[in-house]
Order: structure tokens, then C-alpha cells, then sequence
């Protein structure tokens, strides 16, 4: 089954991390998506500009309405996801607790609809 | 009806009441869908009926499980749902789960399926209150109603939760597997959890009229021996087993014929259950003796113990109690293990040390609408003889409380203490 795993955490206080702790994050990553790479289990997997480059777009009665911003205020936003190919929960939630993230925000796991044939 | 059937009914009937909870178990893995398992469970005992007149087969829990699950496999091959051309790769791979061979004779492998059905229904990914009603409803075979009674909603309500937690096993990609060591550790103290929920919904429930729901204790008592089966000489079990039936020996003193609450120090402890008291004695000790795996629940275990142990009130070790809830303060701190610890230590300190205790508890705000922290200031400040604090303790207690019972027993205190003389 194929899980995304969605990163959250509160952008103010990441845009606050000194350079030296980016850096030593960056490394954890690479170091974690390689990993996942190697077993098979990453499918994709990006990082995401900040919530203030966002539009949120809604069709209602025909007509396209685009705002600005993510759909809600929150205290964590979405920052960046991996979709994975996992056995079964467990083995994902094993991956997202791998996240370097996982330690500052939270993951979300959502299993994906196999597509229709 | 002929003599003949009503045997085959009783030994069906025995053999449901023995093996119904296995087979399910064995079945789910097999066919990889609780719903399904259910049925085909109930299509084979069903079929029993009908063709064990001529005897119960030598081993009658292979026969329900090969029953079951060739039923299934034809209703999977007559439904027209699975018929569609969307679901064809799905029939092909639930034919071949429920092809799965299954050793008839391995006892490990019926075991393992059934903790891997606790470990299942206890899954952190759903909700405590979902957990707790798919194990009352799947491990120990309740019925739907008797769950939503057990838990005070409608039996509709507790069918859609029901449902919710069994599509979510399906689509979430729930394993039915019993974790691996690193794991596992972490995961049964969420089974643990589930079973002591049960137990306390039983004990103490939190809302309605009833103190003490028997049923629920009974079941909780039945899923700890089933994990002491399961998973023997684990110090977190045998502790949580201890507990359950060292309160559940008082159960039949706790309260009055017409459902009033009895203090422990009142109660009447010739009609403790002395069998139940001297088992859950002997599993405190053997919990404590596993060394390196001190369990809070056996702590607990032991601080009841003690209570037990004192033929009359005035007999209870409270200097041994007092350093039992500090050790458990230390496992596991929690503000209502702290109200405890202060209502032990006004036993052997007095209520003056105690109030200061409860009062810096009460400061810290956590717990300021917990009902039994008011209560607990209320009859420490009445000790103390300041009986108008202590009347607006009660009535702060009164407006928290949502148990019909202790409502009566706290407005009780309220009336004694405004017909005695105010002294503050």
C-alpha cells in the first residue's frame, strides 16, 4: 500500500533555525531519503516553499475563486511530503517516525487509494 | 423437537461458547476482513447445527474454521459486488488469502492469532473509545447492544462506531500482526489501557446511575487471564490482573442495597471476596519478582494489596502505602496518583500536611474540575474542623460530579456539615 506522509511544523519558528542546525537537518534528510531509497520504499518526495507563496482555489457554481493563503490557520503548516510504499501501517508509521520532523512537528500518514483498474 | 437435536444444539452451543473467539481470530487472518470472518464464523456454526447430529467431530475448531472459510470463498465467488470488473483483482487476491493454509494441530499458531486480534483492535491509529468497543465486540464476543449498554449510547451509535473502526483497519492498512519486540513493549501498554478501561468503565463508571456494572469488570478480569495466556511472565500483565481483582474483590461492598457509595473504611470487609483477594495477592508478588520490569499497574496492585491485607481499618499499613505512591509518582506522575498520595499521607502526617499538598495541586490548575480533588480538600478541611471551607469544597466537588450516586453521597456531606455549628 502507498502512504503520504505529510510534514508539518510551525514555519515561524523554521524560518528561525540558525544556519547551523539547517544545515545539520539538510543532512539528516539526505541521509533519511537515501535510506528509504535504498529499501525501494520512496516513491516521491519534496520540500515545499512557505505557506505565504500559497493560493487556495475553489469552483463554486461554475465560477473559480482563488484566495490567498492555505485553506486554514493553523499552528503547524505543511512543509514537505514523501510518498512511500509501505506494508502495511506500522511499517509506515515506522518510516514517519524516521522523519527528522517527526522530532519539532508532526507527520501526518494517509493511506492512498489503490488506482482504479 | 426430537432428543437427538437438542444434544447437537448443547454441543455446538459448548463448543461456540469454547471456541468462537479462536476460530474468529484464525479466520480474519485467513480471509484478511473482519466482517467477512464474522459471517462466514456464523454460516459454520450454523452449518454444525446441521450436520453434527451424527456426532462433534474430532476436532471441531478445524472443522468450523475449513467450514467458514470454504463459505466464504463461495459467497466472495456469488457476490455480485466482487462480480464487477473493478473488484477482479481483488477477488483474485481475497481467494488467495483465503486459500492461506492453516496447520489444524498448532496450538502456538491459534494463539498468536488471537493476540494478534487484541494487538489489532487495540491499535493506537483508532480512537481509545473505538478500541475499547471492537475488542468488547471482537475478543470478547459481546453483542453489539450489550456494548452500546455497557457504554451508555444507542446501540445505532455503537454499530456506526463499530463500522468506522473496522473500515479504517481496512483502509489504513491496519497489520493483523502482534508486534515485534521494540515494539511491543510500547503497544501493550495501549492493550493494557484498553482492558483497564473496560475495568474502571465496570468499577467506576463515570456517568449514569449505577455504580458498579459487573458485567464489565468480568470481562476486563477475562481479557487479563486471556493475555497472561497469551503472553505469560509479563510483569505489566500479572500486575494489571492483580489490580482488577483486588478492587474487584470489594465490588460487593462498595456499594449499598439501593446504590449509595461505601468509603473503603466503612465497608464491611467480611464480604470481601477472600478467593479473589488471595489470587490477586499471590499475582502481585509474582509480578514484582520479574526483575528489571516494574509495572505501575502492579504498584497499584500492591498499594491495594495493602488495603486488603487489614482486617480492620485501623490495620492498614498507610506508612507503606505513602512510599508505594511515591514510587508510582515517580513511574508515572500523574495529578490524581498525587490527590491519592495526599489523602495517604493525611493518614500518617496528618491533614494539615496533606491540605498543603492538595492545595499546590489544586494551585498548579490541571485537575481544578476533577470532582474528587474537592472532595478530598472538603473532608481534609473538615478534619481540620474548618467547616465552611469545607462545605464549599463539597458544593465545588457537587457541581463536577456526574455520577448520580456520588451526587447523593456529596450533597449527604453538604446537609451533615450545615446542621453541625459553623466553627470558622
Amino acid at each position: 500500500m502507498q502512504y503520504l506522509l505529510m510534514i508539518y511544523r510551525n514555519e515561524a519558528e523554521f524560518a528561525a533555525t540558525p544556519p547551523a542546525e539547517l544545515a545539520a537537518m539538510m543532512a539528516e534528510y539526505m541521509e533519511f531519503t537515501k535510506g528509504i531509497i535504498q529499501t525501494g520504499q520512496f516513491k516521491a518526495g519534496d520540500r515545499l516553499k512557505p505557506t505565504s507563496t500559497a493560493s487556495t482555489v475553489r469552483v463554486r457554481n461554475g465560477k473559480v475563486t482563488t484566495t490567498d493563503g492555505p485553506f486554514a490557520e493553523t499552528r503547524e503548516q505543511l512543509g514537505g511530503y514523501y510518498l512511500i510504499e509501505a506494508k502495511n501501517l506500522d511499517e509506515a508509521i515506522g518510516i514517519a517516525a524516521r522523519i527528522p520532523g517527526a522530532r519539532v512537528g508532526s507527520i501526518e500518514v494517509r493511506p492512498i487509494w489503490p488506482p482504479a483498474a | 423437537m426430537m432428543p437427538s437435536m437438542r444434544a447437537v444444539d448443547q454441543a455446538v452451543e459448548e463448543v461456540f461458547r469454547r471456541e468462537a473467539g479462536r476460530v474468529l481470530a484464525t479466520l480474519i487472518r485467513l480471509l484478511g476482513d473482519f466482517d467477512l470472518a464474522e459471517e462466514a464464523r456464523q454460516e459454520a456454526f450454523t452449518a454444525a447445527m446441521e450436520q453434527w447430529t451424527a456426532g462433534v467431530p474430532a476436532n471441531p475448531r478445524a472443522w468450523l474454521i475449513n467450514t467458514g472459510r470454504n463459505k466464504a470463498i463461495d459467497r466472495i465467488r456469488r457476490d455480485v459486488v466482487f462480480r464487477t470488473k473493478i473488484f477482479d483483482r481483488e477477488l483474485a487476491s481475497a481467494e488467495a488469502e483465503a486459500a492461506t493454509a492453516f496447520d489444524e494441530t498448532d496450538e502456538a499458531a491459534f494463539g498468536d492469532d488471537r493476540l494478534r486480534l487484541i494487538f489489532t483492535c487495540c491499535h493506537p491509529a483508532l480512537s481509545l473509545e473505538a478500541q475499547i468497543a471492537l475488542t468488547l465486540r471482537e475478543v470478547c464476543g459481546l453483542s453489539t447492544q450489550a456494548v452500546a449498554r455497557g457504554f451508555l449510547v444507542g446501540e445505532e451509535t455503537m454499530a456506526q462506531r463499530l463500522v468506522r473502526a473496522k473500515k479504517k483497519i481496512r483502509d489504513a492498512g491496519i497489520p493483523y500482526e502482534t508486534p515485534e519486540p521494540p515494539l511491543l513493549h510500547e503497544r501493550l501498554q495501549g492493550v493494557l489501557a484498553v482492558v483497564y478501561g473496560v475495568f474502571t468503565e465496570g468499577y467506576a463508571a463515570t456517568t449514569g446511575t449505577r455504580l458498579v456494572d459487573a458485567g464489565l469488570c468480568r470481562e476486563a478480569i477475562r481479557l487479563g487471564y486471556l493475555l497472561d495466556e497469551l503472553l505469560p511472565n509479563n510483569a505489566a500483565v500479572l500486575g494489571l490482573l492483580a489490580l482488577m481483582l483486588l478492587h474487584d474483590a470489594r465490588r460487593a461492598a462498595r456499594e449499598t442495597l439501593t446504590g449509595d457509595v461505601i468509603l473503603l473504611e466503612d465497608q464491611d470487609r467480611t464480604i470481601w471476596d477472600q478467593a479473589k483477594i488471595a489470587e490477586g495477592l499471590a499475582l502481585v508478588d509474582r509480578s514484582l519478582c520479574i526483575s528489571g520490569q516494574l509495572s505501575a499497574y502492579a504498584v497499584q496492585a500492591a498499594i491495594a494489596a495493602l488495603h486488603v491485607r487489614a482486617l480492620r481499618k485501623e490495620d492498614t499499613d498507610w506508612p507503606q502505602i505513602v512510599g508505594l505512591y511515591e514510587v508510582l509518582l515517580r513511574l508515572q506522575p500523574s495529578p490524581v496518583i498525587e490527590l491519592n498520595h495526599a489523602v495517604a499521607v493525611s493518614m500518617v502526617d496528618g491533614a494539615a500536611r496533606a491540605l498543603d499538598l492538595v492545595d499546590s495541586l489544586a494551585a498548579r490548575g490541571q485537575v481544578s474540575q476533577y470532582h474528587l480533588l474537592h472532595a478530598a480538600r472538603g473532608r481534609l478541611l473538615q478534619q481540620l474542623g474548618r467547616l465552611g471551607e469545607a462545605g464549599r469544597a463539597y458544593r465545588a466537588a457537587l457541581s463536577y460530579a456526574a455520577l448520580e450516586p456520588e451526587r447523593r453521597f456529596l450533597k449527604a456531606r453538604i446537609a451533615s456539615l450545615e446542621g453541625a455549628p459553623a466553627a470558622d
